[in-house]
């Protein structure tokens, strides 16, 4: 067994680093921080406990974004975001969140997240080791026309689980009249007074759950109130992946980077109808020629979700074929684990579109042997949300 | 019998030139609950430190070590319908394959228990 964990000097901490220690956090590298891999209960019972009750888990590490149109109205925020992601955010409600890619001139994706229209601006949460990148594209592009700040100092904090509500409804009852993807800003109680926070009922797991903002300063506190309720047990960033992988939802760097188009990663989802083509806003993002051609045309290779017919976990970077002797290759795995939920081996990856349909067998690369799989439906569990 | 160690965190318990081999109970913390194990056929050939069985938590893989040179000689095939078995009992039921060891002095290359601990 080979194991080098080399902390560096250099690695970042969120807000809540030493409660991660003091909750007996395996903290690991991890776009730039120092993160919580596991806590003591250990993975599998962090992935299963989350889908029973609920779990905390610490995203501080995510960047939160503010961006206000100088006009005063949020909608002019909305257009001018627009130009750089696929998705509508004009029509995006006040107190609603969506979720959407930052793409390239290629139609590549350079990162994904999540735009919440706050009222008078909107809030975008973006991945760990894209914020500075995603911050200062968004100011390039924006600055004339919008006030864009970057609250990295914030702390975010994910609550998930069908227990979420319960445990967060006595600290912060205007959570109990939220819907899937509704957003609020609101107060906390804590054990020494109640702070400003911004809560969505949304996440990463499948579940039904709340994401917590709240400023850096308070984040032990906010992180405390919540582990003192019933059924919440701290959850690090090893069974956040499992959880992600069983929801289907695709981790930035694995399953979509730059060299994927929206199209092929399958979230054509995330392109509404007015940005499609005859939309009333339709294309206008980079990439967008790209992309409007690969909806019409199709693309060369296409995302799917996959469940091994055997107890083998298939991980990332496995080789996919169509045959079980490895002559005709026809895609890669992106992600692979084991999926406690699930019970089985599950992943996600990229095949030809011949092989994409759902149920399509496929074989994959496993130390020398070739071990079968099935394109499946994702998500691979029911979702929980409170719709 | 004696018990030997290595620093790969392995085991072998050796009867004459009949190995049996596992992972340490502080390797087995370490990884967490095993979802699957396997090793390599029975009459494959390794070396001292090839690779030669695998065990999978949820998140990772790991290499199992051959702790000496010799021949693959079965693998506890209970841990193909219960992996969790090694993180139960990691240095008795968990155990993992059993070996030909090709030269029996290579053993004492291996770590002591006392030796082992004190790493």
């Amino acid at each position: 067994m080979d194991r080098a964990f080399p902390m560096s000097d250099s690695l970042q901490r969120t807000p809540l680093y030493d409660l991660n220690l003091e909750l007996g956090a395996k903290m690991v590298p991890f776009a730039g921080f120092e993160m919580p891999i596991q806590f003591p209960a250990g993975l599998m019972t962090e992935h299963l406990h989350t889908r029973e009750k609920a779990g905390l888990f610490d995203v501080s590490h995510m960047g939160q974004i503010r961006i206000a149109a100088k006009s005063g109205d949020v909608k002019d925020a909305a257009a001018a975001l627009e130009t750089l992601v696929p998705a509508d955010y004009v029509g995006l409600a006040a107190g609603r969140q969506r979720y959407g890619l930052l793409t390239n001139e290629e139609g590549g994706i350079l990162d994904d997240l999540m735009v919440a229209n706050m009222g008078k601006d909107l809030l975008v949460v973006v991945n760990a080791g894209c914020k500075v990148q995603d911050a200062e594209r968004i100011e390039k592009a924006l600055s004339d026309r919008c006030v864009v700040t970057r609250q990295f100092d914030r702390a975010l904090m994910a609550l998930q689980g069908p227990a979420a509500e319960a445990a967060l409804a006595p600290l912060c009852p205007a959570v109990k009249d939220m819907r899937f993807m509704d957003v609020i800003e609101t107060e906390l109680a804590t054990a020494t007074g109640s702070v400003p926070v911004t809560v969505s009922r949304s996440g990463y797991t499948g579940e039904d759950g709340f994401e917590i903002g709240c400023a850096g300063t308070d984040a032990d506190r906010v992180a405390r109130a919540i582990l003192a309720q019933p059924d919440v047990l701290p959850i690090g960033l090893g069974a956040r992946d499992s959880l992600r992988l069983e929801a289907g939802l695709c981790l930035y760097g694995n399953d979509i980077d730059v060299t994927t188009t929206p199209v092929e990663a399958s979230l054509g989802w995330a392109i509404q109808k007015a940005r499609r083509e005859g939309g009333v806003r339709e294309g206008g993002y980079p990439g967008a020629d790209i992309v409007l051609k690969q909806t019409r045309d199709g693309v060369a290779r296409k995302r799917v979700g996959l469940v091994a017919d055997g107890r083998a976990p298939v991980r990332a970077g496995a080789k996919l074929f169509a045959d079980a002797e490895g002559q005709k290759e026809i895609g890669v795995v992106t992600s692979g684990a084991f999926g406690p939920s699930v019970k089985a081996p599950v992943a996600m990856g990229y095949v030809t579109p011949e092989y994409a349909a759902v149920d399509t067998p496929v074989f994959a690369e496993l130390r020398g042997k070739y071990v079968p799989l099935h394109v499946r439906a994702m998500p691979f569990v029911a979702p929980g949300f409170k719709r | 019998m004696t018990t030997y160690y290595t620093k790969s965190h392995e085991w072998i318990r050796v009867d004459g030139d009949q190995g049996t081999v596992g992972i340490t109970a502080h390797a087995s913390e370490e990884l967490g609950e095993l979802v699957f194990v396997e090793a390599k056929d029975e009459g494959t050939e390794v070396a001292a430190g090839d690779a030669a069985a695998v065990v999978e938590s949820v998140k990772a893989a790991s290499d199992i070590y051959a702790p000496v040179a010799g021949t693959l000689a079965g693998f506890n095939d209970a841990l193909s319908d219960d992996p969790t078995l090694v993180g139960k009992d990691p240095e008795g039921e968990g155990w993992i394959f059993r070996m030909t060891v090709a030269n029996p002095d290579d053993l004492k290359g291996l770590l002591t228990a006392e030796q082992y601990k004190s790493l």
